[in-house]
């Protein structure tokens, strides 16, 4: 496999060192994989920033991908690459960086990155999005579209069940007695999805409670700290204990249009729902930062963009330029508005269309704000199987066939068991 | 009178169940020509529209995904045709070394469809190169055992003087393959074209993992890709997404009625 | 004693490019995957090496794969006897002379012509607990609705109730086509000699309809241990593996965790499955069943 892959690198660059002097006039082709992870036509905004970047750059041309969500982003990039097929870059699960690093696919930003300009730009995004990306001491994933959890809420039914509309909960506490008191039989309090992303929302409360799931190096996990079993008790608590939440697992893909449709006052949800419960909603609704226990807290979401190793060194500086051109601080705010995705840096942010959205509409900035209370997503090495044993413990506990403690006493074995090599 | 009660449950029976079974269908149907708001809510008088189909077409190209599922279906349909009706021809009318443990490995196939062996199948068109492209869905699918199968069924029926006939006037053997069996077996061969249409038009787990960009893509594979994006589903786009989908196979399938039932029930008698 | 005649030269010849492709894609698979699933994965730190059994010491013990395959199990036996009773009930509904009968038989057949994927999407409405169909109806008539993909105790047999949907028109046309060619002197016999409707069919009827049921039976077992394209959409195996199916796990352990050599192991057990099944069905058809 890897033989293959080295033949084809060398057989590029021997044949790009050959056509030198053409090389220098002929166009640079890359082949960008990209999920379109939220509801609505983004494919049209990725090519018009494409196409934007190709006028400015007329000796680079780009042919982006749309490959799925983000499992299939992954899987479809990778596959590409096995099979000797052009990819150069693709915006991928932040968290994919230690599978991308094992499988020897990518390169490090802080590698590519070699002029004054180009370090500064590098070290412009907002920290709390730099966590995923970083291992090893370097810089491996760029934030494209960042998220955070946030908590949509039906401002109309606060009102109707004598709550204030202006004040969202702000402890966990707050959130099961305003869930159980907006709990009518015909909607539900409270909805935190169980299904696609269980690990996701899991962090969340973890962190609400004070812990993280991982360490920084991808090698460990804390599935089983009492805090950790705790949170997902409440979690529990929320469909059995206060009756606010429906039993079993919830629908990640059904949660926007339970909101929509009124069948729950509150979701979490990701902010990159924003802009489409924005234009759909019919009744007034309100952005909230998720309340806290211990402390506020969320995970951070999202795709970063990523080199691929096996591209050629004109490539990668094509590359490159198309990635600081994606996340410039005017496509960003775009991009944000356009989602309701993050504007990844503070220069986006001081941008004037960015300004001026986020004073008319100000559940723009809940996840900026809420960026001093994030934490890195869930990654570690096997991460696929590592987040497949959480999700499945979360599952578990939610449907009542284990305890809480149980699930992830028994998530946490088998986690210690897979990452035992890498110590 | 008891012999009537009992004729008229049995209307009543199976109208129920064909209402029933017609259900589903019948909601999508509702669920995209309607706007969200009516998805859920049965006001009959509610105003149609379009404004699904437009969306679901402008966020995928389903254009492009039917046309590619046309060129995977046609590929494979002359493929199975080609090597089909050889290999039946070899079994049904030569006596050749083996041929017993032969057929017998050839039903095997029956049961370990390519799908079964997908890891090791998805490897070797990495090593053919032919990973992302519709040739690569295609070809596991060329030799099909049922094709072989039922075509054998058919050319050992007919007799062999007819074969004899042919010879005396100097026909080669392909010639004989060509002028006799071919013309003998035409609803045979429009049976199994059918379902084999019916087949790879909705193919969806090999056509995934084969096909990468929407050059290649399937419409199944887009229909699961569309319908499966990080926020969340919105159920009239889905509804309109899925009837594009199924649009095409579903007017050859109403209009060609007959003709479809009739191949179905005819690969089954064999 | 080989006999080297022009016959056999071309039996071959013309077999030739049917064996290439069965070759290519079933039988050197098959025999590879055999091999991979005694050697490890190729990592950056050490290459592929051989281990023996210790892939399928792993498989037993491997709470995942022992779901998978008690699912599998219930898929097949839920959905493999259902089908071909309602398929059979089906086709004599069809087949007698009822009003509408044009009507009757689209409506049963339609579900087939859609691919999985398209019916999966319709059902995941359908079984949403807040804005689905089911559960609208459910509580109209004052009953709590449950969450079908969402409660491990319903979510195996929501997806049987699906998979029965759509394949019961399917075996429906068999039924039809077996029932239609059956000689009607027989049951003319048996009217004359006083046999009642129900005694003639399970005297008469249904035992010559066997080499369809058989033919039925192993598709719908077929069909129970490959069709998992419903959840991609519907579940992915959740909720925890209440209804994860073999070959999905297999997808899984193969394309999102790239764990070939466990993906080959399990393959082995899938494929295991299918020969012992193929087997069983050749000999039963080869000694009750007449070929015409």
């Amino acid at each position: 496999m890897f033989k293959n892959i080295k033949k084809v690198a060398i057989s590029t660059i021997t044949l790009a060192c050959l056509f030198g002097a053409t090389a220098t006039l002929a166009k640079t082709e890359l082949t960008m994989y990209y999920p379109v992870a939220v509801g609505g036509p983004l494919t049209k905004i990725v090519d018009s920033m494409v196409s934007d970047f190709e006028k400015v750059n007329p000796n680079i041309s780009v042919n982006a991908i749309y490959a799925g969500n983000y499992n299939d982003a992954r899987i479809k990039s990778l596959a590409a690459l096995k099979s000797g097929k052009p990819a150069q870059l693709a915006v991928m699960f932040s968290i994919d960086v230690y599978d991308l690093i094992e499988q020897n696919a990518i390169v490090s930003f802080s590698d590519i990155a070699k002029t004054k300009k180009d370090k500064k730009w590098l070290h412009s995004f907002y920290p709390a999005l730099m966590e995923n990306g970083t291992t090893l001491g370097k810089i491996w994933g760029v934030p494209f579209q960042r998220s955070t959890i946030v908590m949509y809420y039906n401002k109309d039914m606060f009102a109707q069940a004598g709550l204030d509309p202006n004040k969202p909960p702000k402890t966990w506490e707050e959130l099961a007695y305003d869930a159980k008191k907006l709990t009518t039989k015909n909607r539900w309090g409270i909805m935190i999805p169980s299904t696609g992303y269980p690990y996701w929302m899991f962090q969340a409360l973890a962190k609400q409670n004070g812990e993280v799931l991982m360490d920084k190096d991808g090698k460990k996990t804390f599935f089983n700290k009492k805090s950790v079993v705790n949170a997902l008790q409440y979690w529990f608590d929320l469909s059995h204990k206060y009756a606010a939440m429906p039993k079993g697992t919830i629908e990640w893909g059904t949660l926007r249009q339970n909101f929509l449709d009124g069948k729950t006052a509150i979701m979490w949800h990701s902010t990159g729902n924003l802009t489409a419960v924005k234009k759909a909603a019919n009744f007034n609704f309100g952005v909230a930062m998720l309340p806290a226990m211990k402390m506020r807290g969320t995970p951070t979401g999202g795709g970063n963009f990523y080199i691929f190793k096996n591209s050629t060194e004109k490539e990668k500086e094509a590359s490159l330029k198309l990635i600081k051109f994606m996340t410039s601080p005017k496509r960003s705010a775009q991009w944000s508005i356009k989602t309701g995705y993050i504007g990844i840096s503070p220069a986006a942010y001081k941008t004037e269309a960015l300004k001026r959205y986020v004073k008319e509409f100000p559940p723009a900035k809940v996840a900026r704000d809420q960026l001093k209370f994030a934490t890195a997503e869930l990654s570690t090495y096997q991460t696929g199987r590592v987040r497949k044993l959480l999700n499945d413990a979360i599952q578990a506990a939610l449907t009542g066939k284990k305890t809480p403690k149980a699930a992830l006493d028994d998530a946490q074995k088998r986690a210690t068991i897979l990452l035992k090599d890498y110590q | 009178m008891k012999i009537h009660i009992t004729k008229y449950l049995k209307i009543l029976f199976a109208w129920s169940l064909a209402i029933i079974w017609a259900l589903p269908i019948l909601y999508a149907f509702w669920a995209a020509f309607h706007t969200s708001d009516f998805v859920t809510h049965f006001n009959l008088f509610a105003p149609l529209t379009l404004e699904n189909f437009k969306i679901a077409a402008s966020q995928a190209p389903f254009l492009r995904y039917m046309l590619n599922t046309i060129i995977l279906v046609v590929i494979i349909i002359i493929g199975q045709l080609i090597i089909c009706t050889l290999g039946a021809y070899a079994f049904a009318r030569f006596d050749f070394y083996g041929k017993k443990v032969a057929f017998f490995l050839v039903l095997l196939q029956l049961m370990i469809v390519p799908e079964i062996l997908i890891i090791q199948n998805y490897k070797t068109l990495v090593n053919l190169g032919l990973t992302d492209t519709i040739l690569g869905i295609g070809l596991p699918y060329m030799a099909s055992a049922f094709g072989i199968f039922l075509l054998r069924q058919n050319f050992k029926m007919i007799p062999k003087e007819l074969d004899d006939a042919a010879r005396i006037e100097g026909c080669s053997l392909m010639c004989i393959l060509w002028k006799v069996y071919i013309p003998l077996s035409k609803p045979t061969y429009l049976a199994y074209i059918l379902v084999s249409i019916s087949y790879h038009w909705n193919n969806f787990l090999w056509p995934l993992v084969v096909s990468n960009s929407q050059d290649v893509r399937p419409l199944t594979v887009g229909l699961a890709i569309f319908g499966a994006p990080e926020s969340g589903v919105q159920w009239s786009i889905i509804s309109a997404a899925t009837l594009i989908s199924v649009a095409p196979l579903l007017v050859a399938f109403l209009i060609f009625q007959k003709q479809f039932v009739n191949s179905f029930m005819h690969t089954g008698i064999k | 004693m080989r006999v080297y005649n022009i016959n056999n030269l071309y039996g071959w010849l013309l077999a030739l490019p049917a064996f290439v492709l069965l070759g290519v894609f079933t039988y050197y698979p098959t025999v590879a995957t055999f091999i991979n699933s005694l050697y490890s994965n190729e990592t950056i730190i050490r290459p592929k090496h051989f281990v023996g059994l210790d892939n399928y010491r792993f498989l037993i013990n491997d709470p995942i794969f022992l779901t998978t395959l008690k699912n599998t199990a219930i898929f097949a036996f839920g959905t493999v006897p259902i089908s071909i009773a309602l398929s059979l009930i089906m086709a004599l509904l069809v087949h007698s002379k009822i009003p509408a009968r044009g009507l009757v038989r689209l409506s049963y057949f339609t579900p087939t012509i859609l691919p999985m994927v398209a019916a999966a999407n319709i059902w995941l409405f359908f079984y949403s607990p807040q804005i689905g169909l089911i559960n609208k109806v459910i509580e109209y008539f004052g009953f709590n609705g449950i969450n079908w993909l969402g409660n491990s105790h319903t979510v195996l047999a929501s997806l049987m109730v699906m998979t029965i949907w759509k394949e019961a028109g399917f075996f429906m046309i068999f039924y039809l086509a077996a029932l239609q060619s059956l000689p009607k002197e027989l049951l003319e016999a048996a009217k004359i000699e006083g046999a009642t409707k129900w005694q003639s069919f399970w005297k008469v009827t249904f035992p010559l309809i066997t080499p369809t049921t058989f033919f039925i039976m192993i598709n719908a077992l077929l069909n129970a241990f490959k069709l998992v394209d419903h959840l991609f959409i519907l579940t992915k195996g959740g909720p925890d593996n209440a209804s994860n199916l073999l070959l999905y796990y297999i997808y899984e352990v193969a394309f999102s965790f790239f764990d070939f050599a466990y993906a080959s192991t399990l393959t082995v057990v899938l494929i295991s499955m299918l020969v012992v099944l193929s087997l069983l069905y050749f000999t039963i058809i080869e000694k009750k069943v007449h070929y015409k």
